[in-house]
C-alpha cells in the first residue's frame, strides 16, 4: 500500500461525560478533521477493558484512543485513575509485544475541549499515518 | 431463540447530515445489513413524523432492535427509546449511532469519505444492537427536597419557587446575608428602581418562610449519592451539618473583575470600578464636573473572549445617574461595541443619550489612557468615527468590568461532578434542548454561575432549574438506567477486584449457592463459595469493575464485552 493513499482506521473509546460530550462540541462547532476514526461511547474510561485495545490492534485497527475526563474530573470520582493506570501499563506491554506504544493514545477531554478534541484527533491520525498500517492490517 | 430483526432509521436531519452525507445510500447499505429486516430514511427523525414512522417500522417489520442513525445520544436518545417503548419494544433493543456530530459535521469537505464512516457507523452500531438485551429499571424513591446553593437573587427565587409549592429546600449561602451582589448594587435597569428596595421583601420571605432552612453563613462540603438521594455535608468544619435531598440548584453567581493595573486603577483614587461606584451612590454620591466610563475592561480581549452582557446597560444606568445629580456634568462612555438588546434596552439607551450621556467609539488598537498626577485628571482617547485624539478632563473614571466565574467554580464543580465550560463558567447540557439542566441528572443550574445575567434572566433561569426541580420531587419515583454491572456466578471466582476497584461500594462477596442458584441468607451452606453480588441501587454503571474482573464474570449492562467486541472486529473488517 503507498503511503500516500494510507487512510488508518482508528477507534476512540470515549466516556460519556466528558470527552464523548467534548466530540459532541467539535461536532457542533463545525471543527475539521479526518474521517478515519470511530467514537465507540462507554459511561467511563475506566470500563475500556485492555483486552478491547488488544482485540483491536490484532484484528487490524491501526490505532486506539482511551479519552476519558480530566484527572479529577471523573464524574465516576477516581474512573480515570484506574484508566490511566492500566494504559500506562498497557503501553508498556505493546513495546514488547511488538506493536508501536503510539497505536494507543489515552488522553483527557473534557466537556469544553471540542478543539482539544479536534487536535488530539488530528495528530493521532497523523501519527498512525507515520507509522503506517499495523501489521495485521498490511497483510 | 427469536429472530433478531433489526431496523435502522438514518436521519437526514435536514441538510445537516443530509448535505454531507448520502443518506438514501446509507440506508441502502443498511439494508444489506445481516439481521435488518428493514431500513429508511427520514428528513428529521426526531419529528413527529420520523417518529411515528419509526413507530410503524417497528410494528410492521415486527422489529426487535432499533438503530437510529442521526445526532448524540446525550440529548437525543430518551426520545427514540421513548419512542420504541410506545410501539411495545422494550427500550434497552435501542441503539444510537451518532453520524452528525462525529461524522457530517466534522468532515464537509470529504463527503465520500463522510459517506463511507457513516456506513460503518452504523455496520458498528447494528452489530451491537443484535447482542442487545431487554432490561428493567429500578426504580427508586425521591426525597421532596431541594438543596440550593447561593442565596443571591437567583438562589432566592429558585428557593422560593419551589418552598411556594411546599417542597423543602435547604439554601446554603457562604456569606452573612442573603441578597448576593445586589446588596451592592444601587439601583436596577432598565426600571430604575432600588435595588435594596426589590431585594428586601425576597429576602424577608426566604428568611420567614417555613419551609426554607437557611444555612449561613456555610460552605458545601460534600455531596454523595444520587438523583432523588443525595446526601449534603454543609460546613464550617465547626459545625458541620448532614442533610438529604433529592435535587440541587447551583446558583452560586459570578464574581466581578477588579482590573488591577488597568487604566489607572489603584494608582488614583478617583479611579472606581461600576461596582465600587454603585456603592458611593448608595453612600455618598460623587459631584462630577467630567466623568468618563471605559467599558470592556478586561473583557471581550484574548484572554477573556467572552461578552460579559450586563456591563453595558450598567453603564448606561450610571450615566444617567450621574447626569440626573449634575445635569451640567460631562459624562462620556467610551465603548467598543454597545449590547443593548431588547426593546426595553434599546429604549433606555435612547434614554441615556437624551439624558446627555455621550457615547465614543475606541478600538482595541487605541485604548483610551487615563493621565494624572496623584488623581486622574483626564483620559486621553482616539475617537474611532472621528478618527482623532480626544482629551476628556475627568474627576471621575469608572471601569466596567466584566462578570467573572465565581471562585468557587471549581470546588463545586469537583464536589458536584458538574463540568465548567471553557471560560470558568458552569456548563448546561444543551443550551437548547437541556437549558438549566446538567447531564447529572438532578442537578440544574441557574443565574450568572451559568452566565452572564441581568436580574430578570436570573430570576426567569431560576424559576426554570426549579421547575425542572421539582419535576422528579412531584413525582415520587426516578428510574436508574438499567446500565448496571452484574456478574455471573458460574464464572465469578471471588477474588474480590470488583470489590475493590468500585468507588460506590456497590459490590459485596455473598455466599452463592451453587445447587439452588442463590445468594444464601443463612451464612455458609454446604456447596456454598464466595461471589460478586451488585447492588443495583448503589451502581452508578461505571463499569470500572467489568474491565477490571479477570475471569469476566462482571459484565455491564448494554456495554458487555462481547458487544464492544463485535463492534470492534465489524470496524476493523469493513
Amino acid at each position: 500500500m503507498n503511503e500516500q493513499q494510507f487512510q488508518p482506521r482508528i477507534i476512540a473509546f470515549c466516556c460519556n461525560w466528558c470527552s464523548y460530550a467534548g466530540a459532541d462540541l467539535a461536532g457542533v462547532s463545525r471543527l475539521q478533521m479526518p474521517p478515519d476514526f470511530h467514537v465507540v461511547r462507554v459511561m467511563c474510561s475506566a470500563r475500556v477493558a485492555p483486552e478491547w485495545v488488544l482485540k483491536a490492534l490484532s484484528d487490524g485497527v491501526d490505532g486506539v484512543m482511551v479519552l476519558g475526563c480530566h484527572i479529577g474530573d471523573c464524574h465516576y470520582i477516581s474512573g480515570n485513575h484506574r484508566a490511566a493506570k492500566r494504559f500506562a501499563l498497557l503501553k508498556e506491554m505493546l513495546s514488547y509485544v511488538g506493536i508501536h506504544p503510539d497505536r494507543l493514545l489515552v488522553e483527557w477531554v473534557s466537556a469544553s475541549e471540542g478543539s482539544k478534541f479536534q487536535r488530539l484527533v488530528t495528530e493521532f491520525v497523523e501519527r498512525v499515518r507515520e507509522l503506517g498500517p499495523s501489521v495485521v492490517s498490511s497483510q | 431463540m427469536e429472530e433478531i430483526r433489526v431496523g435502522v432509521f438514518v436521519c437526514h436531519c435536514g441538510t445537516n447530515i443530509g448535505g454531507v452525507v448520502d443518506v438514501p445510500a446509507v440506508a441502502e447499505y443498511a439494508r444489506t445489513l445481516p439481521h435488518v429486516a428493514h431500513a429508511e430514511h427520514n428528513l428529521y427523525s426526531c419529528s413527529e413524523e420520523g417518529l411515528s414512522s419509526l413507530k410503524q417500522g417497528i410494528r410492521e417489520h415486527r422489529l426487535n432492535r432499533v438503530v437510529v442513525a442521526s445526532c448524540t445520544p446525550r440529548t437525543h436518545e430518551p426520545l427514540f427509546k421513548n419512542a420504541c417503548e410506545e410501539a411495545g419494544l422494550n427500550r434497552y433493543l435501542f441503539e444510537f449511532v451518532n453520524i452528525r456530530e462525529h461524522c457530517s459535521w466534522i468532515h464537509s469537505q470529504a463527503k465520500e469519505a463522510a459517506t463511507e464512516k457513516a456506513k460503518r457507523l452504523i455496520k458498528m452500531g447494528v452489530a451491537k444492537a443484535c447482542l442487545l438485551e431487554p432490561q428493567e429499571e429500578a426504580e427508586s424513591e425521591v426525597i421532596p427536597a431541594a438543596l440550593v446553593i447561593g442565596g443571591g437573587i437567583a438562589g432566592m427565587a429558585a428557593a422560593l419557587n419551589l418552598a411556594r409549592q411546599g417542597l423543602r429546600v435547604h439554601l446554603v449561602e457562604k456569606e452573612a446575608q442573603l441578597g448576593g451582589w445586589l446588596r451592592h448594587v444601587n439601583r436596577l435597569c432598565p426600571t430604575d428602581e432600588e435595588a435594596g428596595a426589590f431585594i428586601a421583601p425576597l429576602v424577608r420571605e426566604v428568611e420567614e418562610h417555613e419551609l426554607i432552612t437557611l444555612h449561613m453563613p456555610a460552605t458545601v462540603e460534600e455531596v454523595g449519592g444520587y438523583v432523588g438521594n443525595f446526601t449534603v455535608t454543609v460546613g464550617p468544619a465547626t459545625n458541620l451539618r448532614t442533610f438529604d435531598v433529592g435535587t440541587i440548584i447551583v446558583a452560586t453567581g459570578a464574581g466581578v473583575l477588579q482590573p488591577t493595573g488597568m487604566y489607572g486603577y489603584g494608582q488614583f483614587p478617583n479611579v472606581l470600578t461600576q461596582l465600587e461606584l454603585e456603592e458611593r451612590l448608595m453612600t455618598e454620591p460623587p459631584e462630577v464636573e467630567g466623568a468618563v466610563f471605559i467599558n470592556c475592561v478586561g473583557s471581550r480581549i484574548p484572554e477573556r473572549p467572552y461578552c460579559s452582557r450586563v456591563c453595558c446597560m450598567t453603564s448606561l444606568k450610571n450615566g444617567i445617574q450621574l447626569r440626573q445629580r449634575n445635569p451640567e456634568a460631562h459624562v462620556y462612555v467610551l465603548h467598543r461595541d454597545l449590547l443593548t438588546y431588547g426593546v426595553e434596552f434599546e429604549r433606555y439607551y435612547r434614554r441615556a443619550m437624551e439624558a446627555g450621556v455621550r457615547f465614543l467609539r475606541y478600538d482595541l488598537e487605541h485604548p483610551p489612557q487615563v493621565v494624572g498626577d496623584g488623581q486622574a485628571r483626564e483620559v486621553v482617547v482616539w475617537d474611532a468615527l472621528r478618527g482623532r485624539k480626544l482629551r476628556l478632563p475627568v474627576d471621575l473614571v469608572v471601569l466596567t468590568t466584566p462578570l467573572i466565574p465565581g471562585p468557587d467554580n471549581e470546588a463545586i464543580s469537583r464536589l458536584l461532578k458538574v463540568p465548567l465550560g471553557e471560560s470558568g463558567f458552569f456548563l448546561e447540557a444543551h443550551v437548547k434542548l437541556r437549558p438549566v439542566e446538567f447531564a447529572t441528572d438532578g442537578v440544574y443550574v441557574c443565574g450568572t454561575a451559568r452566565w452572564p445575567a441581568d436580574v430578570s434572566e436570573s430570576v426567569s433561569q431560576a424559576y426554570a432549574a426549579s421547575s425542572k426541580a421539582a419535576i422528579p420531587m412531584r413525582a415520587g419515583v426516578v428510574t436508574a438506567e438499567a446500565i448496571t454491572a452484574f456478574s455471573d456466578p458460574a464464572r465469578c471466582m471471588g477474588c474480590g477486584t470488583c470489590v475493590a476497584v468500585c468507588p460506590y461500594g456497590a459490590i459485596e462477596l455473598q455466599e452463592w449457592d451453587a445447587d439452588t442458584h442463590r445468594f444464601s441468607q443463612t451464612g455458609m451452606e454446604s456447596g456454598a463459595r464466595q461471589v460478586a453480588h451488585v447492588n443495583v441501587v448503589q451502581c452508578k454503571g461505571c463499569g470500572c469493575c467489568v474491565a477490571a474482573c479477570p475471569n469476566g464474570a462482571m459484565q455491564q449492562r448494554g456495554f458487555t464485552d462481547l458487544q464492544v467486541l463485535r463492534m470492534i472486529e465489524v470496524c476493523a473488517a469493513g
